[in-house]
Order: C-alpha cells, then structure tokens, then sequence
C-alpha cells in the first residue's frame, strides 16, 4: 500500500511526519502547480470548485509514482467538500486511475467505522502507536505555523528583498526532514534561529492586514497566487484567520488544547451579522473579520474559490461589517482563470488606499 | 387590524406555500404573496445581491423588496434542514442575514427551521411564529396541525402528476384532481430545484416550451418520497442536500422507465450542490444510454440559445425515437 493525499499548503508535512512515524509508505504528490490545475480541469466537472480540481490533479500525478491508496478527508455537509472524495474517486476510475479511497469522516453510523478505517492505513500498529503519531503530526503542524507567523511579521520589514523566503524555505526543510519528536525540537531551534537571522528595518512604517476566507484558498498558496508573500513584498504585515494547527485542534481535538485562537472566538464575533453556521468556514470567516477589526487592523483580504457557498454568504456581510467598523475589505475570488498580475495590481491599489488613508487619518488627529 | 405577512414567491415557496399560507390564514393573518417573476423584480434582486450569487437568490432578493411596503412582516425562514441528517445549501442558511442588509424592509420572521437532528422542531419554529400573531397555544397548535394537512394534500397533487400551480388551483377550488392526460408522443423528465423548473420567467417556460414541441413533462415533484430515496440509495455515499438527492433519487428512476426518453437538467450558474450532483447524473446518464440536456441559468442566459438548445435536444430524442441513431 502506498498512500497518498492531496496537498492544502503545508499539511503534507504534518501528514508524512505521522504516516511515516506509523510505518507507512507515503507518496507526497509534486506541488500543485499550473500542471496539476490543468489536468484537475481537463477531468473534473466545469463547475466544481477549485480545490476539487488541485485535488484530482494531486491525484493523478501521485499515481505517476506509484500511489495507489488515497486518503482522503470527508464531511456531512452543507458544503460540498464533503462529496469530493466520492466525485474524485469516480473521475479517476473513469480515466483509468485504479485507487483505493479511504475517507476520514465523521461516521454516519458507528464510531467502529472510523476506527475501521484507521486500522486499514496503520495495519497492526498499537493504538497508542497512533496517538503518539498523531501528537508528532500536531507538534509538527505548530512548528509549521509558528514559522509562517514570523515569515509575516518580517517579510514587510526585510532590508534585502527575499530574503525571508529563502530563510522560510530552509526553516521548512529543517522541520520536514525532522524523523522523531526530539529531532524535531532540534529543528525548531535551529529554524527559530535562522528565521531571526533576517536582517530587518524596525523603523519601517508597515501596514496590518488581516487575511480571512475559505480554509483551503488560504492554506494553499498556488491557489492564492501567493497573496500572503505579495502583500508582505507590498509592505504590509499580514494575520491570517486560520492556521493548520488551530483547525486540527479545533476539528479533531474538539479545542482540547488551551492557548490557541478557537473558531468559538470567531462565531461568537460574527453573531449580530451571521447568526447561523453556513457550512465550510463562512461564519468563522465574517466572526474574524469582526475580530480583526477591533484589534485595530488597518484593511481585510478575503479569498476564496469561485462559486464557494459558504464564502458568498459572508461576502454579502461582509460589507456591514466593513461600513460598521470603517475598514476597508479586498474581496479576491480565485479559479482557474485568475490571473496573478491582475491580483498583484489589485493589492497594490488596495494598499495604496489603506496607506492613505492612515496618514489621513494621522494627520487629522495631530 | 389584521396583520399583513409578506411570502416572496421565490425559493422554497413552490414546495412550501399551502402550508405557510394556511398556517398565517388560521392565525388570522392576512397573507401577501409577491407578484410573479418579472423582469424588473430581477433588475431590482441584481441591484442589491452581490455579483457572486446564484440566479434563484437574486431573484429571492428581488421578490422580497417587492413585498417591502406592503406587508408588516416578510416570512422568511431560514431554512437550515427540512430531513434529518440533511441540509438544504449554505445560501438558504445564510439569506435572512444577507437579506437584513438591505435598507427599508419590515421586521423579517427568520425563524430556524432545523429538522437536522429531530423532526419535532418543525413545531416548536410553527410556534415561535404562532407567538407573534396570538398568546393562545391551542390556536397555534391547531393551526400548524391544519396547515400539515393542507400541505399533504398538496404533495399528494403533485404526485398525481400536476404542476404547482396547477395544483395549487386545484386546492383552492377542490376540483381538478385528476392529472391532465399527456398529450405528446414522448415524455421527458425535468430535473432541477423547484425555483429553477417551476418559475415560468427564470426558466423562460421551459414547461410551457416542452410541452409545445409535442413532449409531457415529468418532474422529480411526481415520485413519492420513498421511490425517489431508494433510488438516490444507491449512490456510494449519501447526499447530503435534501434537494439534491431528490433530483438524483428521480434521475435515477425515470433512466429506468421505459416512456421517458430523456432527461433535461436545469442548473443556475455556479449552483454547488449542482455542480456535484450534475456531475453525477450526466455520468449515469452516459452509462445509460439517455438523451440528456443541460441547460445552464444565470441573468445573461438568451431566451433564443435555451430555445435552440431545447429544440435540437427534441430533434434528437424524437429522431431516436423513430428508430435512427
């Protein structure tokens, strides 16, 4: 059995890390990239959204070496992520791809079906095995965040330009090829270090913006265009709503671990304008955007794929908000067709306002 | 003075209006619908929903502004679950929120309508909106029990093959029962959500159209809940839009009947739960050897390309018919 699962920016390292602690034989797909949406395109039905068709090209390019089991996670719905796994494994049967599909979702009528499914990919391995590896998968997610946290804070305020994205791209690797939970301390260490090497500028005037929308968009960074490094190139530091780690706790961790920013936060936030969950991350989407505004952030980015539900609802809110509390929100939809120079000349505009408008705003207060 | 309560006649409306209305009418309030589907009530939806909206919400947009001025509350219930362990669409979840934006409305009832994990709370929503209207449980509760009862008579109507509107005429008046004779030489299936198929403007007659070109038109409204559940059974996993999993469970029923010859898909533009389950019944559709046509709604759509489309799709499914392929 060789396993794969789709990309969403850096949670192959989290998920190698806890299939190979388990002895599993793990193919990581190549990176998404215009190759993998291309074929993801050609298969996949012309409305579906975005993810679905990174997802089958992910796919399809992990079988060119050699995998042949999918993982793949599932849910109930109302968003329609919940019936990929279905549609993805039926495109490819059509085209010839021979899987196996395992889905991780909650059960629709035991807990043993789960339970099932799990033995199928650990094979004889000791449930406790399985929680130590989902432990080491969780701390490597956190190690993971922790680094794109700081490449945010330092991007905008880098004196040599890029320099941060070699510094990010080294301090991934350390904590990747990190084998055992000791190691992996070593790693952050060393990757703490190398990202406080970056030469800065403090005196620099930087711009806070806070990035919200759908999880996958965000995570994923071919499917952003990179929005998060070009507002950092642009000058302006960047929060995003989620993170890897925070979901994982949130989701399979049901919050248990303190400390970390919960989606409760976000959907107590978004209750005078979204009074209901509407499936995917709307709510939580509309609750940060509240959030955020009242830490003083400067401007909003929301991102999402064309067509996503759950994203449209808060983006039809999201104007109440924005009139409410005066901060200014960059709505970007991404597909298929999404240009990046049109996105960059957006950003650019966008923060060219907020510049403005905080030295307006400076100058009539002094 | 009676209390005037605004129904938009978009969305849910075509499956839900006999009981909404007969529920307000026993709690002696006076229902307002809001005019049928126009041009202009579509202009007006465009003007205030953002670009990135389905076709059927605009429109959903468009009838609640009509009703804004002439009714003291607008109905409109936010429709999370009608079956347990389903869900309708994020949009339904999320309209009375996006439809509070907008300026100049009477006070809306957004009552939670969440039959997701128990059916009794289909009630106690009848009752929170009874409590507007009078203080005396009894009425309230007499009222919905009615209004259930109103409602079953109106799906076993359509059961029995008639349209919407044609049964809602039959309710009204109590004759008229019996369905129409088909008179085409062929019968095709019209699948889609209610709000695509049955609002004559939105689908540019689609019905009417059909019918001219000599077909009858079934719809997924003809198939009892339990035909269309067994059918939608045999998807590997279960649908998890109520609405969905109606159109599959009829798509897969009538690939089976001998008399129909084909299968129109009506489908509002970047619809999600549509994208999925499209997907699905145009592949069966191939397996299955069935004429299948799919028409793509959105305000752009030209009333001339849906005529051309329908037409060439009746030439081929007559033309087999006759025996060439």
């Amino acid at each position: 059995m060789r396993v794969t699962f789709p990309h969403m920016g850096n949670l192959y390292i989290c998920l190698k890390a806890m299939l190979q602690y388990l002895g599993v034989d793990v193919v990581v797909p190549p990176p998404s990239s215009k190759k993998t949406l291309t074929l993801g395109v050609k298969y996949g039905p012309e409305f579906a959204c975005m993810p679905l068709k990174l997802n089958l090209g992910n796919f399809i390019e992990a079988y060119g070496l050699g995998a042949d089991t999918i993982i793949m996670a599932g849910g109930c719905g109302p968003c329609r992520f919940g019936y990929y796994a279905q549609i993805e494994y039926a495109i490819l049967k059509d085209i010839g791809y021979e899987f196996q599909l395992i889905v991780i979702e909650p059960p629709e009528r035991h807990i043993s079906e789960l339970f099932n499914k799990i033995r199928h990919i650990t094979g004889n391995r000791s449930w406790w095995q399985v929680i130590q590896a989902i432990r080491f998968g969780y701390q490597k997610a956190r190690a993971v965040d922790e680094i794109e946290m700081a490449a945010f804070k330092i991007r905008p305020r880098e004196l040599v330009f890029g320099a941060t994205d070699i510094a990010y791209r080294s301090a991934l690797s350390l904590i990747d090829s990190a084998s055992s939970p000791n190691e992996l301390d070593r790693a952050k260490k060393r990757a703490g270090v190398i990202m406080a090497g970056v030469v800065l500028d403090e005196s620099r005037p930087v711009l806070k913006i806070g990035l919200t929308g759908e999880i996958f968009t965000l995570l994923e960074p071919y499917s952003n265009l990179d929005v998060e490094r070009h507002i950092g190139y642009l000058g302006a530091e960047v929060d995003r709503s989620i993170y890897l780690s925070e979901w994982v706790n949130d989701h399979l961790f049901l919050g248990m671990l303190k400390g970390l920013r919960s989606r409760k936060d976000a959907c107590s936030a978004a209750s005078p304008y979204l009074r209901h969950f509407v499936g995917g991350h709307g709510q939580e989407t509309v609750g940060s955007a509240v959030n955020y505004a009242r830490a003083g952030f400067d401007g909003l980015v929301q991102v999402f794929p064309f067509t996503c539900m759950p994203e449209i609802v808060a983006e039809s809110i999201l104007p109440e908000v924005s009139t409410e509390y005066g901060i200014p929100i960059l709505t970007l939809i991404m597909d298929e067709h999404t240009g990046k120079t049109g996105i960059i000349t957006r950003l650019e505009a966008f923060i060219d306002l907020l510049e403005r408008k905080k030295e307006f705003r400076r100058h009539a207060f002094s | 003075m009676t209390l005037k309560v605004g129904i938009p006649r978009a969305l849910l409306y075509y499956y839900y209006v006999p009981m909404w209305q007969t529920f307000f009418h026993e709690l002696g309030a006076e229902v307002v619908l809001s005019s049928p589907s126009t041009k202009g009530i579509l202009a007006n939806g465009l003007k205030h929903a953002v670009d990135e909206v389905c076709l059927p919400i605009k429109m959903a947009f468009g009838h609640v502004l009509d009703l804004a001025g002439k009714v003291d509350y607008i109905f409109l219930p936010r429709m999370v679950s009608i079956k347990k362990r389903e869900y309708i669409c994020p949009k339904f979840l999320g309209l009375p929120d996006m439809v509070r934006c907008l300026d100049g409305l009477p006070p809306l009832i957004d009552i939670n309508v969440n039959l997701y994990k128990s059916k009794k709370n289909a009630f106690f929503a009848a009752k929170e909106v009874g409590k507007l209207f009078t203080g005396n449980y009894f009425k309230i509760s007499g009222a919905y029990r009615y209004s259930l009862k109103t409602q079953k008579k109106y799906f076993k109507l359509l059961q029995l093959g008639l349209l919407p509107d044609e049964a809602l005429a039959g309710l009204e008046d109590g004759v008229g029962n019996k369905p129409r004779p088909g008179q085409g030489q062929f019968t095709v299936a019209l699948l889609g959500h209610p709000y695509n198929i049955y609002d004559s403007y939105i689908n540019m007659n689609i019905i009417r159209r059909l019918r001219a070109m000599g077909s009858n038109v079934v719809t997924a409204e003809h198939l009892s809940e339990q035909v269309v559940r067994s059918c939608a059974a045999c998807l590997p996993k279960k649908l998890f839009w109520t609405l969905g999993q109606r159109m599959i469970g009829a798509a897969f029923h009538y690939f089976k009947r001998r008399d129909v010859s084909g299968i129109v898909h009506v489908a509002a533009f970047a619809c999600g739960p549509d994208s999925m389950t499209g997907e699905l019944i145009a592949r069966e559709a191939r397996a299955a050897g069935m004429p299948f046509l799919n028409l793509t709604l959105d305000e752009h759509t030209g009333e001339t390309g849906i005529v051309t489309r329908i037409e060439a799709f009746m030439d081929m499914v007559r033309w087999r018919n006759a025996g060439v392929s």
